[in-house]
């Protein structure tokens, strides 16, 4: 776990379009807290200046739990250093980046197991037996 | 017409799980510019529907549509949706030739009368029908017939758009737009020179998805991506609002990354995705390369101007004014994003 950049120092050190996202952030937690409804910031849809999307992620810091999906091309989910606040990065099959979320949320949807592929799987058990 | 497999029993050929599909369909809410508690919809809606027909007609062009296109960010998305729709006719992409090729046309429009997509960059020259032909037919005369049995046409590029370069002055071909010409179906304009490959892809996603034609503004674009100015998401805009601007191309403004106005930037009046979609993956876009906007999404724009003149020639020549036009930016900046988000609430209402 690393320990997040200091949030209010750098306050616009780029083009001041870091900030409202944390403000966003911070609301968000305070529904999942008040009213247990999840927030999903699509980041592909604000803009950025050269470095702030890396600043925005240096910010956040690293939490205590990552995952790996490999589902059309990989996917990691990471809690950031603030519980609650998850950093989704979504990759096609040639390693590119086609989806960045920050999800704010409990545990992120795409980690628990889908009825579908529980059905495919146990049938896929089941074949075994014969 | 034959009954074309869903995109879920595709995509469940295909060995692609829950999971998966899920990445896809928050990809998908993404590159539509909806917001992500439409995934749900757009999952059920993916999983129904049924690959569409599409033949694409290149008629006075460059092929840097086609080039943009196949450079899509998202090859994972963009070969599902080539997986998902039955693309029956192009010219550059299409293995077949002469007539082999318009035999597949034919095909196509025969199999799916009334409900397939037809897709045209280039504009249509009206001057003299031996400008531009394709297996001895005009582009106008291959026009017509193709789409009398279409459900909608995508004109893709500002040339299909709104004629773009070959219809500039003095448009020695006769060169006209799609919308010139097809009065009696729905056109979509998906212009840009050449468009976003992300936004090409999305539009189709869309259809597929809705089996409907997206919102559109009154040059016929699509209100997701064409819905507010470059200016109202360029991450220079605070400069904007600070007034500070980039005088030369080798000043310390532009060193600095300030606002490019005052080098002709024609983001404020540039309706487009390039700020936030971006380019070449997601990697930046001519403002953030330091270069204007050239407003090529906006019909006319070879003719609007000088590139390197500011939008005000001769109004803005002070400080002062250029205050007070920062400030009536901003003004109008608030409404436009007020206005974006109606739309985003309507469309989440709706849904």
């Amino acid at each position: 776990m690393t320990t997040p950049q200091e949030v209010h120092t750098p306050a616009s050190p780029f083009h001041g379009n870091v900030r409202p996202i944390l403000n966003e952030v911070l609301h968000a937690l305070d529904k999942l807290l008040g009213t247990n409804e999840s927030t999903t910031i699509d980041l592909a849809s604000l803009p950025f200046g050269p470095g702030e999307l890396e600043h925005l992620e240096a910010l956040l810091g690293t939490g205590e739990l990552s995952a790996k999906l490999d589902a059309l091309g990989t996917s990691s989910i990471r809690e950031t250093a603030y519980p609650g606040v998850w950093w989704l990065e979504h990759r096609n099959a040639f390693d590119e980046v086609v989806g960045r979320y920050l999800e704010i949320t409990r545990t992120p949807e795409i980690l628990s197991s889908q009825d579908a592929d529980i059905i495919a799987g146990r049938a896929h058990l089941e074949d075994q037996f014969e | 017409m034959k009954k074309r497999p869903t995109v879920g029993e595709i995509l469940q050929a295909k060995g692609v799980s829950r999971r998966g599909f899920l990445k896809y369909c928050a990809t998908t809410a993404s590159i539509l510019a909806l917001p992500p508690s439409m995934i749900p919809r757009i999952a059920e809606a993916i999983e129904n529907a049924r690959r569409p027909s599409v033949i694409w007609l290149s008629f006075q062009e460059c092929t840097g549509c086609t080039e943009s296109l196949t450079r899509s960010a998202s090859p994972t998305v963009e070969g599902l949706i080539f997986d998902a729709i039955s693309l029956d006719y192009h010219h550059t992409l299409q293995a077949a030739a002469g007539e082999q090729a318009e035999a597949a046309r034919h095909a196509a429009m025969e199999e799916n009368d009334g409900n397939y997509l037809v897709l045209v960059d280039g504009s249509i020259p009206l001057g003299n029908p031996g400008f531009s032909t394709i297996a001895g037919i005009s582009n106008v005369d291959m026009l017509k017939e193709t789409v009398a049995g279409a459900a909608a046409v995508v004109a893709i590029g500002s040339c299909a758009a709104f004629g773009g370069i070959p219809g500039a002055d003095p448009n020695p071909t006769g060169a006209v737009s799609v919308m010139d010409l097809v009065t009696d179906k729905p056109v979509i304009n998906v212009p840009g020179c050449p468009p976003i490959p992300m936004v090409m892809t999305a539009v189709l996603t869309q259809f597929l998805t809705f089996g409907q034609l997206p919102e559109l503004d009154k040059h016929g674009r699509p209100l997701a991506f064409y819905g507010q100015t470059i200016h109202d998401r360029c991450y220079r805009r605070p400069f904007y609002e600070q007034g500070k601007f980039a005088n030369s191309f080798d000043d310390e403004g532009a060193k600095a990354g300030w606002c490019l106005y005052k080098l002709g930037c024609k983001g404020p009046t540039t309706y487009n995705a390039c700020a936030t979609t971006k380019w070449n993956n997601g990697t930046s876009f001519p403002i953030e390369a330091g270069h204007p906007c050239l407003g090529c999404s906006e019909p006319n724009f070879w003719d609007d101007g000088g590139f390197y003149e500011p939008l005000s020639t001769g109004h803005f020549d002070s400080g002062e004014k250029l205050a007070g036009a920062a400030a009536a930016g901003v003004a109008l900046g608030a409404v436009a994003a007020a206005a974006g988000r109606r739309r985003q609430t309507k469309f989440t209402k709706e849904g």
